[in-house]
């Protein structure tokens, strides 16, 4: 398992090093910031002077070295825009994309597991079938417009949760959470379930499908000769065995509502590190857009080491092994 | 009951003043884009500059016309051509309780370029001036290496901050407030990045006093967060309104709309240098050998071709005037003798036959699609104009991001530009006067308009100093480039601003949103 491990950390060095040459590159080949932030009464020697003063008129490959070399001290580099390093702009805004994020994951999962259950368990109710067709809903409707939707019906008609912004925060060991307060849980419960609303629906079909399948397997049906009570059955023999998928899935999930809760934090001007990648593309400001990505490629590697070690022990034939494969 | 009535009133009118003691003191205002840094020096991109203009003063200021009011300065002459002299005004006090005094003034001019890494120096404005001297606490006098009427101009952008605070500052220490001492309208209270500023009211103030004890800007860049905000009674006032809520807006009785012709004017950059332009082609694709926009007559034909009013009237619902010139209506510079160019189809395919292309040719019109107003429909709108007269355009839209570079690069044949300046002859001085790229002239001249009279009107202009003269030469520069069809002006842009009915803003052309100008009604 040890061994495992580290053959895992090893590797992801040599993604983030490849990551990082990818948007340096993709990055450069755009242009450079001076050209959209200089003030429009500056002269022709201003810009290049500027430019200069940025080390943006040194080759490419100069560049990157510098970065490579400031990057193993732990320097991602100063953000252009905001004259900060990026990694603590980055840092200073993961807390409410964390917090928005397992919000999102908690309503998906607490609600998801059992609906997908029911609708597993009685496929051919009226509510199984209510719960299928609001799974689509859930799936095709497009994030922004049910945002802006929620925005109308409970902001702006009701007037019941403010239409956007963190609101308060509570220092919890230096880190600003808004889950502590009434006020920051108005705040938190729209986003959050506009964020939670597309994984509802892939946990509901997949939680469905999964009992569906292990319904008709021969373990269930013993289960159930031997006069098991139903509600043993299916929280134990039918919920662990469908587990597995849904525990990979919430997994990659995770990281993808983490990373990509751009579209929602636009819409609710919520702080988190989304609407700061936007901004920083917009404004090809690279130090941060390649902190970021580093950040994120992180943050899925040790994702997916923890979906591997819980696969290990919700199933016990799943072994990590040691020689690797 | 016979006092039934009477307390009924009585109730009615104590909540009303109770509801407008907590309305009245305070102001939340929501802002279109992002604030990267508190720090007044730190660069030049508007939204900083708007909170700035809260917390600090500059030494000249502009009003909503963009024209130059005094500001620290209660005055200000030039007692050489090459030296003015600012006078300051006295009494003022900084947040902190201390007096403002010439020091301060040296002190704000020079650290501009102490800011190392700046993607937009303020130093553009500081250059200028070889050396400054205070011959008393209440005098500032500053001098140029050549005569330089833009002077006065140039130091309202130039926040003055407090030498003892801001002494060794950092940009954080503006950020975390500690550096945050200017002589502004409201206190510095705090910055949440990416989400709120929060202002108290300055009670010292030296000008008209503020109408709000407390302010709160919040940052909201999403277009619906920030109309539902004003809908849903969470903020009093919006900046940037986006044209499809305006009419609705409008119509609603507890809501007000002002707007104002801004600085900005959207114009088309013709390539009429090279000979062959890249993405000018014949109709069938194949690039043509001679460049037709090197022949003012189809410069022409292109501008009679744009029918401006549909676009003011349709694309922009309204949000925008025809444009004949570079500047805008109330900026220093325009001039008020050109007219729009008439949409005129037949005279259009009638310049295009003289010129020799009686059967138009295929243009690609490259604009940026993140940048103004409607940018990327508004290209769409006159490349189908276009089309009517025989050019059949193309439209490519970008990310800005992506734009500005290779326009820089002058990739484009035919390529939209925006342009916002304060002055006419700043304005031909970087969009119209031959790039040159020793002096920085042209900067942004993509169409390379050359013409050695618009350069010596100009160069002229900039150096003198009485201001009546000066802004003769700036208009007569203007003319002879705008008859030269030297660009294709379209229109100007209008800012808009919504607030809640019980408020009054006066709209300015800079477009700057500015919390003190509010004012109950």
């Amino acid at each position: 398992m040890l061994n495992f491990v580290i053959r895992r950390l090893l590797q992801s060095v040599a993604v983030l090093f490849a990551m990082s040459l990818l948007v340096f590159v993709g990055v450069y080949a755009i242009g450079n910031p001076v050209d959209l932030l200089i003030s429009p009464q500056a002269d022709q020697a201003d810009i290049e002077r500027t430019i200069a003063a940025l080390g943006l008129d040194k080759p490419l490959w100069e560049q990157y070295r510098i970065f490579l070399q400031q990057a193993v001290t732990g320097n991602l580099g100063l953000s252009f825009q905001y004259n900060e390093p990026a990694i603590r702009l980055i840092l200073e805004r993961m807390p409410a994309t964390l917090e928005l994020a397992f919000a999102a994951m908690v309503i998906a999962v607490v609600l998801g597991i059992p609906l997908g259950l029911w609708a597993g368990l009685k496929p051919d109710s009226f509510a199984g079938r209510a719960i299928m067709a609001g799974s689509i809903l859930g799936f095709s409707l497009p994030t922004f417009w049910v945002g802006l939707l929620l925005i109308m019906v409970f902001s702006v008609e009701l007037g019941w949760l403010p239409t956007s912004g963190r609101g308060p925060t509570i220092d919890v060991l230096g880190i600003p959470v808004s889950f502590l307060s009434i006020e920051g849980w108005k705040h938190l419960a729209m986003p959050a379930a506009n964020l939670a609303l597309f994984k509802l629906s892939l946990i509901i079909r997949l939680t469905r499908a999964g009992t569906r399948e292990a319904l008709l397997q021969d373990y269930v049906k013993f289960a159930r000769a031997k006069g098991l009570p139903a509600r043993r059955v299916v929280g134990v023999h039918v919920l662990k065995n469908i587990m597995i998928p849904i525990v990979t899935v919430i997994g990659l999930e995770l990281g993808s509502v983490i990373a990509f809760a751009i579209v929602t934090e636009s819409i609710f001007a919520w702080p988190g590190m989304g609407k700061l990648i936007i901004d920083s593309i917009n404004a090809l400001d690279r130090p941060v857009v390649v902190a970021y990505l580093l950040v994120i490629v992180v943050l899925f590697i040790v994702i997916n080491l923890v979906v591997d070690v819980v696969y290990s022990v919700l199933d016990p034939r799943v072994r990590l092994s040691d020689t690797g494969s | 009951m016979s006092f039934g009535p009477f307390f009924r009133a009585a109730a009615a009118a104590f909540l009303a003043a109770a509801a407008a003691l907590a309305h009245a003191a305070d102001l939340r205002i929501a802002l279109s884009a992002d604030v990267t840094s508190m720090d007044p020096h730190f660069a030049t991109v508007a939204p900083n500059i708007a909170i700035s203009w809260h917390v600090f003063d500059a030494l000249t200021r502009v009003d909503e016309n963009a024209r130059l009011v005094p500001g620290l300065a209660e005055s200000w002459r030039a007692i050489d051509p090459t030296t003015w002299e600012f006078r300051l005004r006295r009494g003022v006090k900084f947040h902190d309780g201390s007096e403002l005094t010439a020091e301060d003034v040296l002190f704000s001019l020079d650290r501009p370029a102490t800011i190392a890494n700046s993607p937009g120096p303020f130093t553009t404005f500081t250059r200028p001036i070889a050396s400054k001297e205070a011959p008393d606490r209440y005098t500032v006098r500053l001098k140029t290496r050549a005569p330089y009427a833009m002077l006065p101009f140039d130091v309202q952008n130039i926040f003055i901050v407090s030498k003892r605070a801001a002494s060794g500052a950092a940009s954080e220490d503006f950020n975390s407030g500690k550096a945050m001492i200017g002589t502004g309208p409201f206190r510095f209270v705090s910055f949440k990045r990416g989400d709120r500023v929060e202002l108290a009211r300055h009670e010292a103030y030296w000008d008209e006093r503020p109408a709000w004890d407390r302010v709160t800007l919040r940052i909201l860049p999403a277009d619906p967060a920030r109309v539902a905000a004003l809908l849903a009674g969470e903020v009093d006032a919006v900046e940037y309104l986006p044209t499809a809520d305006a009419a609705r807006l409008k119509r609603d009785p507890r809501y007000r709309i002002v707007d104002k012709v801004s600085w900005r004017t959207i114009l088309l950059h013709l390539d009429q240098e090279r000979d062959r332009a890249p993405f000018v082609t014949d109709k069938a694709g194949r690039p043509l050998d001679r460049n037709p926009f090197k022949d003012a007559r189809v410069r022409l034909a292109v501008s009679k071709a744009i029918n401006r009013g549909a676009i003011a009237e349709r694309v922009m619902e309204g949000f925008a005037v025809p444009a004949s010139n570079l500047v805008s209506p109330p900026v220093y510079g325009h001039v008020s003798a050109l007219r729009p160019e008439a949409h005129d189809v037949e005279g259009a395919k009638k310049l295009l036959a003289e010129a020799g292309y009686p059967d138009g040719f295929g243009i690609t019109l490259h604009a940026p699609n993140n940048r103004y107003v409607n940018d990327e429909q508004v290209a769409q709108a006159i490349a189908q104009m276009l089309a009517r007269v025989g050019i059949a355009a193309r439209v490519e839209a970008m990310p800005v991001a992506v734009y500005f570079p290779r326009a820089r690069n002058r990739e484009f044949g035919v390529a939209l530009l925006g342009w916002g300046s304060m002055s006419g002859d700043l304005a031909l001085r970087s969009v119209l006067m031959t790039f040159d790229a020793e002096r920085g002239w042209g900067a942004w001249n993509w169409g390379r308009y050359a013409n050695p009279k618009v350069d010596a009107l100009v160069v002229q202009a900039l150096a003198t100093v009485d201001d009546g003269r000066r802004e003769a030469l700036a208009r007569e520069a203007a003319t002879i480039a705008l008859r030269d069809q030297a660009i294709v002006p379209v229109h100007h842009q209008v800012a808009t601003w919504a607030m809640r009915a019980g408020l009054d803003y006066a709209p300015r052309t800079d477009e700057f949103t500015l919390a003190h100008r509010f004012r109950p009604r």
